[in-house]
């Protein structure tokens, strides 16, 4: 289980949250061709490595936020607000073997 | 050397040292005609069927781990064809009719044992899905049966059909053909009987780059053992797709989660079919060892870390001692995770890329196992000729652009 740092509410249990998929998808009203529709609703870049994501803090503040983390670990890097870049974080080396369980910062 | 009365009798007498290695080890060579990414069941029959029935003889399987060591042998090895759209209908049951067959095709036991699998429904929701899915297949020639919550507990005697409990009973679907097979003998058959035809398997043997040539089309792969030259190359990497396919700069509708299965402590046998429950989301069947062999659900986030959360496992608990209740205190011996591809209508991508040369079968999510032989069969299809077979023709990646999903997620309003 996440311990989720919420840039409201602090560290919260992963069960307060909510999963919102992928961050910086932006729908663009200018190139709504199939593929392009296509590519903003189903087509996702689901890294092995650092993704960042939308979380809600649904049992908390409500309110939706991006977060940082690297999918092999499940270690968090960063959260930050919507609208907020992306913080440039330096990607942790991961262990090829089983990755350690923790997902504590 | 095949498996046989006379050769097992042969064997005895030497205190069964002379069986030979089940599949060559050989070292990767330049050159194959095809290559599959992926060494789990599904890449392993494709090797199989690419050979035995196209003719392809210099081919490869190359993986980065050991075969089967993946979601191959991290599922719940549950086998059913009861999907409710047509085109669902075909793979599947392509897959079914291939596993009654398979041990004699393979000369390799996979333990397929048809003893039933069992969908239970807990509310008028589910009965509604379910008699629909039972009409559906029956008009399909598929067999699936309706059950009342007696008749339910006829085939399960230990289920608890009590109206007390939190998610009473209200009915169930059957199909008496599904069940189970050995899943480390699905890829070790596949393995071996491909081996003799003359299909290399290359363990440990990580892919790290694909080569194109000019026009775009696939040269070959960059390997942890070295580069290959090939003009065809099949993925099927399962939870690592997306990362596979990245090499060659497609993007793909995928999403990898981490799904859980766990086992009990080994006891005599008390279930005599796979039980499934979706909507309180837990599977139950017993291994022919004695464990109970127990699904649960996927994490709520991408992750490609093999292990999940442990609330996810203790909810699916909570739901197996509800139904279950004399399991209630049975030790689980065993918890692990393995990562699934999963696509947004919950329907595999089996068949061409926009890249030439480039295959892929892929987004089997959470429910692959069951359709290792089909989906083996027709892609080697695809991948030997070029074109889609029939029954994976609708089954393309394209169909997300032009919208004709099958989409067995909102017919069935859980993940499968």
């Amino acid at each position: 289980m996440l311990l989720i740092p919420c840039p409201y509410c602090g560290p919260r249990n992963e069960l307060e949250f909510k999963h919102g998929g992928e961050a910086h998808i932006a729908r663009n009203p200018g190139q709504a061709d199939d593929q392009a529709w296509a590519e903003f609703l189903y087509v996702r870049s689901n890294p092995k490595g650092v993704v960042a994501e939308r979380w809600r803090h649904t049992a908390g503040c409500g309110r939706f936020f991006n977060c940082l983390r690297h999918t092999v670990s499940d270690q968090i890097l960063a959260t930050y607000k919507v609208g907020e870049a992306r913080p440039d974080v330096e990607p942790v080396p991961v262990p090829s073997a089983e990755p350690p369980r923790s997902s504590q910062q | 050397m095949r498996f046989s009365l006379l050769n097992l009798i042969r064997q005895s007498f030497s205190h069964n040292q002379g069986w030979p290695e089940q599949w060559r080890s050989p070292e990767p060579k330049p050159r194959y005609d095809a290559i599959i990414v992926g060494g789990g069941g599904h890449g392993l029959a494709t090797a199989y069927y690419m050979a035995a029935e196209h003719g392809m003889r210099n081919i490869a399987v190359v993986e980065k781990g050991w075969i089967g060591g993946g979601n191959t042998g991290r599922n719940t090895t549950i086998i059913r064809s009861n999907y409710l759209w047509e085109e669902s209908e075909g793979l599947y049951n392509h897959a079914l009719t291939l596993w009654q067959d398979l041990s004699h095709t393979l000369n390799y036991n996979v333990m397929y044992s048809p003893r039933g699998c069992m969908m239970l429904a807990h509310n008028i929701h589910d009965v509604q899905v379910f008699k629909r899915h039972v009409h559906a297949n029956r008009l399909a020639g598929i067999d699936n049966e309706w059950l009342t919550p007696q008749q339910a507990q006829d085939v399960c005697p230990i289920l608890n059909i009590s109206k007390d409990i939190r998610y009473p009973i209200v009915g169930a679907a059957l199909q008496r053909r599904g069940g189970t097979a050995r899943h480390d003998a699905v890829a070790w058959g596949y393995a071996r009987a491909a081996s003799a035809l003359g299909v290399d398997i290359l363990q440990n043997c990580e892919v790290t780059a694909i080569r194109r040539d000019q026009a775009g089309a696939v040269s070959g792969i960059e390997t942890t053992r070295g580069a290959i030259a090939t003009e065809r190359l099949g993925v099927v990497a399962a939870g690592n797709t997306s990362h596979v396919m990245s090499m060659a700069d497609v993007r793909l509708p995928l999403e990898s989660y981490p799904l859980q299965a766990l086992v009990s402590e080994p006891v005599k046998p008390v279930m005599p079919c796979v039980v499934m429950s979706n909507t309180i989301h837990a599977y139950m069947s017993q291994s022919d060892k004695g464990e109970l062999v127990i699904g649960a659900g996927t994490d709520a986030y991408t992750s490609y870390s093999q292990t999940g959360g442990l609330h996810i496992a203790t909810h699916t608990l909570d739901a197996i001692c509800e139904l279950f209740p004399n399991v209630r205190r049975l030790r689980m011996l065993r918890n692990w995770g393995g990562i699934v591809d999963v696509t947004p209508d919950r329907s595999p991508i089996i068949g061409l890329t926009p890249v030439p040369g480039l295959f892929v079968n892929c987004g089997w999510g959470t429910g692959g196992f069951k359709a290792t032989p089909g989906s083996g069969n027709v892609f080697a299809h695809t991948v030997a000729r070029g074109v889609p077979h029939a029954i994976n023709a609708p089954f393309t990646l394209d169909r997300f652009r032009t919208g004709r999903l099958i989409d067995e997620a909102a017919a069935a309003a859980v993940a499968h």
